[in-house]
């Protein structure tokens, strides 16, 4: 083991001397100041007597494990808590906190810190966050066994840790996450149903403020991952406002299984604060029953009438690019709005420019009402091996479509 | 008028999404060692013990309530509460003494499991690993949810025992009037029992499997309303079980000779003569008693532990991405299995010392709990009211005194 690593464990308690190389205290906690520095430890508090000292990071000449650390200068201030500390042992240790390459929740059982010599000054860097059995036994001996037989007994013990760039602390009081300047954009770049997994893992007042924080398309895309009953948990807890972006960037039909959790006033209220357009579809999706046809299908889909041509299809879906990820087929709709054709989305790829669309329709037009029963509704799915499914009204009117994914979620449920 | 129907059945509705975690817990309090100590009580006091339901009832819904109301409110469970406000050493030696605890529970449920079959004529080299097997298999390939029902679905067994308690045709009035009547004697068998019975009602593994049971249902503190009337119900429900229970033996052994009884076994043959639907659901709910604890034991434990110490845990994860959860779990079912299967195992010495690990156990916990729960940085505006709390530390102290009694008197043997 390197000599410049040293553990938080073996931090607290070690002894701090002055100038004269006397014992002032021993280290109590430390903490890092993020506005200032991510990693470096800014503060060391030293319990000596009644109440705690400061010592900056640059008052501290040298470091080591067995001697303790030697301060240059001894002019040192009474310790007094501020906002912008995040406290090893108070905030850190003990606590949950995000892995976000591993994409969990991990508890925080010890620090590696590194030594660095910086000029005049040796300064303490948090390198990794310790989690695993290694780390529970430095914790469960340090203080009852030397530091160095520690270190040496945790050898036969492999190590579990997580690189502290890859940490994410969850603070749910939003003026201190500021002051202690956590961001959430690392979660954001996550898949979204690693984020759900995640966001599943944490409490309430947690998950409220990552939901709170983070972009709502984000946002919106991890909410469809998550359970029925913590959607409505976590949507419940959102200002309205936030409740509604989020609520607007879900496909509806997501939407409208969410709302129909909620108490009818709370879900009211969150449908006042949408955008009209979506709105009207949500309440619509509403109407239905969960475990009919209505109820399962969503209101994204491309329509074309009947006589449209390939070019014309191309040019719906330039107008459609945020369906384009999941879109496979496109349907023919008469004058009268009725389903007549579905055709299958990879067979304009062969086709040119000016073929009628009717020429490339499925041989068989499979459409279900909206009032089918959804345990009818995926067994046509399996008989005809079906990626999508119509949903048509009582005019047989194209309502809205079915996919792959919903009836996944249906068969995962029961 | 539908606006009230409407918010009644959202009322409904709530209550139906929180109900499972309370009810199960209540009713795995009655395991096999529960039914046993029931049985034992009536058998040799017969309706004079009964008049201790209502203080039990009591006492186990001041503990259960503090718990699911800071599942609820937190939304952690208890060891990661303990882990967080009293540090690591603290949790790790909770955990150590819970698993130690917990697996002589596991051992008592197999030997129930296996007595009660045996009352079948099954061998208990067949039982009890199919049992076991089973048990594995149940939380494994389940997922949280199709596991709760299953566990929902076998509360509903408790009701043979209300049959079997009405089969025998026991001394309604006498049961009736000792229910409300309290009775002391200074005889040293009556005060062991009482001690007993009590002791046994609130055991350590009860309050983290609780919390973490809420927690895992997502119950938050504006449906805690709800929650808290299912935990009061499932309380009830159990004692009222216990009831028919300790008058079923009352009728049957003690009206007719009053006894010690060694096992619940011996209780339902005693039901024998009261006809042979009496003795098969008096058998059956002991079966169901022990398999139903034998579930959620093993599972409960290693949900703790692992929450706690910060392992990865949970029956959706897969066995490489939480092994240290799928270890203990494993190790807890095959260990204690294989107890019941080794020939001449001391069994009686090894449910007395489970005793002894609860009662040890237990006076950390409700004082964890009492302080946790008055932690307003935690609990916001839900931590005990002052005369909640008066009662609750009364309850607690009551707790740790029966218990170190209860272990006291075991040691002594």
């Amino acid at each position: 083991m390197a000599d410049n690593i040293l553990f938080y464990t073996e931090l607290t308690g070690m002894p701090v001397l002055d100038l004269k190389g006397r014992r002032i205290g021993r280290v109590r906690d430390a903490a890092l100041v993020p506005l200032v520095h991510p990693s470096r430890i800014d503060r060391y508090l030293v319990g000596g007597g009644e109440s705690w000292l400061t010592v900056r990071y640059d008052q501290v000449q040298s470091i080591e494990l067995g001697r303790g650390i030697q301060l240059s200068d001894e002019v040192l201030v009474p310790y007094h808590d501020d906002e912008y500390m995040l406290r090893i042992a108070r905030d850190l240790l003990d606590q949950q906190i995000i892995d976000v390459n591993g994409h969990k929740v991990v508890r925080v059982t010890d620090l590696t810190l590194e030594i660095q010599a910086n000029g005049p000054h040796d300064i303490l860097a948090v390198m990794e966050v310790d989690i695993g059995i290694r780390s529970i036994f430095r914790r469960l001996f340090q203080g009852a066994l030397p530091p160095l037989w520690v270190r040496r007994l945790q050898r036969f013990i492999p190590p579990n840790s997580i690189l502290w760039d890859y940490c994410n602390v969850v603070e749910p009081d939003p003026l201190r996450r500021l002051r202690l300047n956590i961001s959430y954009q690392s979660l954001e770049e996550m898949h979204p149903a690693d984020l759900a997994d995640i966001v599943e893992d944490l409490s309430h007042a947690e998950r409220e403020a990552i939901f709170e924080t983070i972009d709502s398309e984000v946002a919106a895309d991890a909410l469809s991952e998550i359970e029925p009953k913590m959607q409505a948990n976590i949507l419940e807890s959102l200002e309205p406002e936030k409740a509604a972006d989020i609520v607007e960037e879900m496909s509806p039909d997501e939407a409208a299984d969410a709302l129909s959790e909620l108490e009818d006033a709370t879900s009211e209220e969150i449908l006042d604060e949408m955008d009209s357009a979506e709105k009207t579809e949500v309440e619509e999706l509403l109407e239905f029953d969960n475990d009919t046809a209505g109820g399962m299908m969503n209101t994204e889909y491309v329509a074309l009438y009947h006589q449209a041509s390939v070019a014309d299809a191309m040019g719906a879906l330039r107008g459609n690019e945020d369906l384009l990820e999941t879109l496979n087929t496109l349907f023919l709709v008469d004058a009268e709005e009725k389903l007549i054709a579905t055709i299958p989305l990879a067979r304009l790829f062969i086709a040119s420019g000016d073929t009628l669309l009717k020429e490339l329709a499925s041989t068989t037009l499979i459409q279900v009402s909206v009032d089918e029963r959804q345990d009818r509704v995926t067994e046509i799915f399996d008989k005809y091996n079906l990626l999508t499914l119509p949903v048509v009204d009582e005019e047989g009117k194209l309502a809205g479509v079915i996919t792959a994914d919903d009836i996944i979620s249906v068969l995962r449920e029961s | 008028m539908p606006k009230i129907l409407s918010r009644f059945r959202y009322q409904i509705a709530v209550f139906l999404a929180v109900l499972g975690p309370g009810f199960i817990t209540a009713m795995v309090d009655n395991d096999s060692g529960g039914i046993y100590t029931y049985s034992a009580a009536g058998a040799k006091y017969g309706y004079l013990p009964l008049w201790t339901l209502i203080p039990i009832t009591v006492v186990l819904i001041i503990t259960q309530e503090m718990c699911s109301r800071m599942g609820a409110v937190t939304g952690k469970g208890l060891s990661d509460l303990i882990r967080e406000e009293f540090g690591l050493r603290l949790t790790f030696l909770m955990m150590a003494l819970l698993v130690l605890a917990n697996f002589t529970n596991v051992v008592a449920e197999f030997a129930g499991v296996a007595s009660s079959l045996e009352l079948f004529h099954i061998s208990k080299y067949v039982s009890v690993p199919l049992a076991a097997v089973a048990v594995w298999f149940l939380a494994v390939k389940g997922n949280y949810r199709s596991v709760e029902k299953i566990f929902l679905f076998a509360c509903i067994f408790y009701v043979t025992y209300v049959v079997s308690g009405f089969l025998v045709k026991p001394d309604w009035k006498e049961a009736a009037l000792n229910s409300i009547e309290p009775k002391l004697m200074l005889d040293s068998g009556y005060i062991y029992m009482l001690i007993g019975m009590v002791g046994t009602t609130i055991a350590p593994w009860m309050q983290f499997y609780l919390q973490s049971a809420v927690v895992e249902k997502g119950v938050t503190a504006k449906e805690y309303a709800a929650s808290r009337i299912e935990v009061i119900v499932g309380c009830i429900m159990t004692d009222v079980i216990a009831f028919f229970i300790i008058v079923a033996c009352a009728g049957a052994i003690y009206s007719v000779h009053p006894r010690d009884i060694q096992d619940a076994k011996e209780a339902a043959m005693a039901l024998k003569p009261f006809g042979q639907y009496a003795f098969l659901l008096f058998s059956a709910g002991l079966f169901n008693a022990s398999i139903f604890a034998a579930c959620i034991l093993p599972l409960s434990t290693a949900y703790s532990v692992c929450e706690g110490l910060g392992f990865e845990a949970g029956v959706n994860r897969r066995m490489r991405e939480a092994p240290v959860f799928y270890f203990l779990y494993t190790a807890l079912i095959v260990g204690g299995a294989a107890v019941i299967l080794i020939p001449g195992f001391p069994l009686v010495r090894m449910i007395l010392l489970s005793q002894v690990f609860n009662g040890v156990l237990l006076p950390f916990v409700l004082i964890f709990m009492i302080l946790l729960i008055n932690k307003r940085d935690l609990m916001g505006e839900w931590v005990n009211p002052r005369w909640f709390n008066t009662w609750s530390w009364v309850t607690v102290v009551i707790m740790i005194g029966l218990t170190l009694a209860l272990v006291g008197i075991t040691l002594r043997g």
